[in-house]
């Protein structure tokens, strides 16, 4: 097991089995995911980096013959509990793809959709809401005057910051982000990071990133993964410094192959 | 250092940098033994030629410092790569202020064989310490080529060497120029040669810290020995 600090955490991984049907796709994972910090996932492609972000807020049950063993711990409470309601997880742990995903509706219902399932506000209410939304995903000065205008005419970027501010808006503790700006250019990218600084003052953040430079740059804590197994996972700053095993040092380095 | 990369060409730019270090770190030991030679054989025309080549060395580090800033630029190395440039960095810097002290070194002779009484002064005394400094850079330059951190951590051990040469040196002059106010003059000169010399050991020292930096990813400048013997395991 690998223990990051005695921080606290939000999410405990321990003993953790993925299987794709008969494909074992993560290997006894194990670590912690610490409050208000952001951890990033590194790794080659198949390593089970964006498999283990699925299954931190159980996305993957929407796919039959894919199940989980072991147990990831949100506050206590351990989420592969059969028991556990997916609806309201989800709420909690909010989860934003690689592409942006606007609902095909105005700025403002995409904002607003998510927040009618979970709760009853009145327009006012509602109002504040996406505002606040909107703002913490730096994004409302940008459309604060197209808000009935469609999710669909803004940049990519823009696009992207707005499946953020979704997600915040249903107030989740936990954002996992699965490689949120690959499709993106480099100023987005960089206000996509800019954010992810700002909201981990209040949110703990996991994001998957093929993207070093960026994980280096952003996050707290690094994990490097490789065929499905958790290979180092320590402070961001020594992985890229000092890493322990050669083989974090070969792929951070570029001496991977 | 820097092979197997995925990229072909970072491992040529890493491996080019090494080259060129190494080819300054040769030029800085031949103008310390020549610079030796000038001392020993009251050379002027040898001691004129190390002066002559000092530029060659700082037009290295200039070129040296070039080359890493690209690769930093166009590479964002990490962890090793990253420690391994940091160092270069570093001993570039040594090297040339090595180089500075030889033509110091180079300058106080001609200074001493234009003040004609050089003769009468424990100049072979110096020889001893010298021998020390010049052993001590080429250690350091095999250190380097080899990445050898326990021979990086024999080198520091070495440097104390000279310092307890330099201190019996200055004892010995502080006799001369009690015995002979006359000699107080060229006492001085060979006073900042042993300076000089020391400080070269010193620069050495200071290489052999940036080898345990690139391998263990532990800064053991200013660690008390101890502590880089514990590091370097």
């Amino acid at each position: 097991m690998t223990t990051a600090t005695l921080e606290k955490n939000a999410l405990e991984v321990r003993n953790l089995n993925f299987y794709y049907g008969k494909f074992q796709g993560l290997k006894n994972v194990s670590m912690d995911i610490a409050e208000n910090k952001v951890t990033a996932f590194i790794g080659p492609s198949g390593c089970g980096k964006s498999t283990l972000l699925r299954t931190l807020n159980r996305m993957y049950s929407l796919y039959p013959g894919q199940r989980a063993e072991g147990q990831i711990n949100f506050y206590g409470q351990n989420i592969l509990d059969a028991k556990q309601d997916l609806n309201l997880l989800r709420a909690r742990i909010g989860m934003v793809f690689q592409k942006p995903t606007p609902f095909p509706m105005s700025i403002y219902d995409n904002i607003a959709f998510g927040v009618k399932l979970y709760e009853n506000l009145s327009k006012d209410e509602m109002d504040d809401r996406v505002e606040w939304a909107l703002t913490k995903a730096a994004l409302w000065g940008e459309v604060k005057d197209k808000l009935h205008q469609s999710g669909l005419s803004l940049s990519g970027g823009q696009q992207q910051r707005l499946c953020i501010a979704r997600s915040v808006a249903v107030k989740p503790s936990v954002l996992l982000l699965d490689e949120p700006t690959s499709a993106l250019d480099p100023i987005s990218t960089g206000k996509v990071e800019e954010l992810v600084h700002e909201l981990k003052k209040d949110y703990t953040i996991a994001i998957v990133t093929h993207n070093m430079q960026q994980a280096a740059r952003c996050s707290d804590f690094t994990a490097y993964m490789y065929l499905g197994e958790l290979i180092e996972f320590g402070e961001t700053e020594q992985i890229f410094f000092k890493p322990k095993r050669t083989e974090t040092e070969d792929y951070i380095t570029g001496r991977f192959g | 250092m820097g092979d197997k990369h995925l990229s072909s060409q970072f491992d040529a730019e890493l491996n080019s940098i090494s080259t060129h270090v190494l080819e300054m770190g040769g030029l800085v030991e031949s103008q310390l033994h020549q610079a030796i030679y000038a001392l020993v054989h009251l050379s002027l025309e040898t001691a004129e030629q190390v002066l002559e080549n000092e530029n060659r060395l700082n037009q290295m580090e200039v070129n040296i410092d070039h080359e890493i800033i690209s690769t930093i630029g166009r590479r964002q190395p990490t962890a090793r790569d990253l420690r391994f440039l940091m160092a270069i960095s570093r001993t570039t810097q040594n090297l040339e202020r090595a180089g500075d002290e030889i033509a110091r070194i180079a300058r106080m002779v001609k200074s001493i064989i234009e003040g004609g009484s050089a003769r009468s002064l424990p100049i072979s005394e110096l020889r001893l310490a010298s021998d020390l400094a010049a052993g001590m850079l080429r250690k350091t330059l095999d250190a380097f080529a080899r990445l050898d951190t326990s021979m990086a951590l024999a080198i520091m051990k070495e440097d104390n060497a000279i310092d307890v040469e330099y201190d019996g040196f200055l004892r010995k002059l502080i006799t001369y120029m009690m015995e002979d106010a006359r000699t107080i003059s060229p006492s001085l000169d060979l006073l900042f040669l042993a300076k000089s010399i020391e400080r070269v050991g010193d620069h050495a020292k200071n290489i052999a810290e940036q080898i345990i930096f690139i391998v263990k990813g532990e800064d053991v400048r200013h660690s008390p020995l101890a502590k880089v013997e514990s590091v370097v395991g």
